[in-house]
């Protein structure tokens, strides 16, 4: 039988890998999809959790989660639509307007 | 056999994720991440949430990922090139706070050594869709209502984002918009 450990370490490390990816990718999808990774990583620890304690709470929090991931991955890539609309990249370098 | 499964789904969920991560091209990302979210369905199947393993296959690689890859090819992304070589400061830069993230939380679980809890006798029970569905309609009633307000506003923000304006305020009509003499040659 695994220990719980071992679930909440390989959350630690896949949450850290999304996190290198937010600060290392300069492409806006990529970087969606390293948040999405950060966020599956956390569902991890989450599931690991509500099984190991006997409690169903934690499946309910993974669900409410994945839906907000869906709405933010809606809401994300029209924004990335209307980026490349305006400036044809999708290179968050280019986002300098708001920059002081 | 538990452990061994165990070792295998980590392992490739890691370099997966460190793919999704390092690939150029954003189709390979996005393909590596398809592949990355099974893994983790099958991780959750190991954890006994027999539902939410296959809410994962279907929500997060069958529909989020296709959106993703839709995305992709319809703004038709150039790949980057050499994303370690250019910012060979902010990599290391990224690497070191990584780690730092990683320290601290191991170093919070260490803490915690003594009162994990052991895998629950009910652990079964618990990941059937009966007793996700009980508690969801009863409990999590006002919660699920609003996560409905929610995908209804995020896909309604959606539309009003990624809509086309002109320059002069007015939208783009697609049918009206469309060349006479274009149609025609489609249609001969």
């Amino acid at each position: 039988m695994i220990s719980i450990e071992w679930y909440i370490a390989l959350s630690a490390v896949l949450f850290t890998i999304g996190a290198i990816g937010v600060m290392v990718r300069r492409n806006a999808i990529v970087l969606f999809m390293c948040i999405e990774l950060m966020l599956n990583a956390v569902n991890i620890s989450l599931v690991a959790f509500s099984s190991y304690h006997g409690n169903v709470e934690g499946h309910m929090l993974v669900l409410f989660s994945l839906s907000v991931a869906a709405a933010e991955a809606v809401v994300g890539l029209a924004l990335i639509i209307a980026l490349f609309r305006n400036t044809l990249s999708v290179d968050i370098r280019n986002l300098t307007l708001m920059r002081f | 056999m538990e452990i061994y499964a165990f070792i295998l789904l980590s392992l490739l969920a890691i370099a997966t994720s460190i793919g999704t991560v390092l690939n150029r091209s954003a189709v390979n990302s996005a393909l590596f991440m398809v592949l990355h979210l099974l893994t983790l369905a099958g991780l959750y199947l190991l954890l006994r949430a027999q539902f939410l393993a296959i809410i994962q296959v279907i929500v997060y690689a069958g529909a989020i990922m296709v959106l993703f890859l839709f995305v992709i090819m319809l703004l038709n992304v150039e790949e980057e090139e050499n994303i370690i070589k250019n910012t060979r400061f902010g990599f290391i830069g990224a690497f070191m706070v990584g780690a730092l993230l990683l320290g601290q939380v191991v170093y919070s679980l260490l803490g915690l050594a003594g009162i994990l809890p052991e895998l629950s006798g009910q652990a079964e029970a618990i990941g059937t869709v009966e007793a996700i569905g009980d508690v969801m309609f009863t409990v999590y009633l006002m919660p699920l209502q609003v996560t409905a307000i929610l995908l209804t506003s995020a896909v309604v923000g959606a539309m009003m984002i990624a809509e086309f304006t002109h320059a002069d305020g007015t939208h783009q009509d697609v049918i009206e918009h469309a060349p006479e003499d274009q149609v025609e040659e489609g249609t001969s």
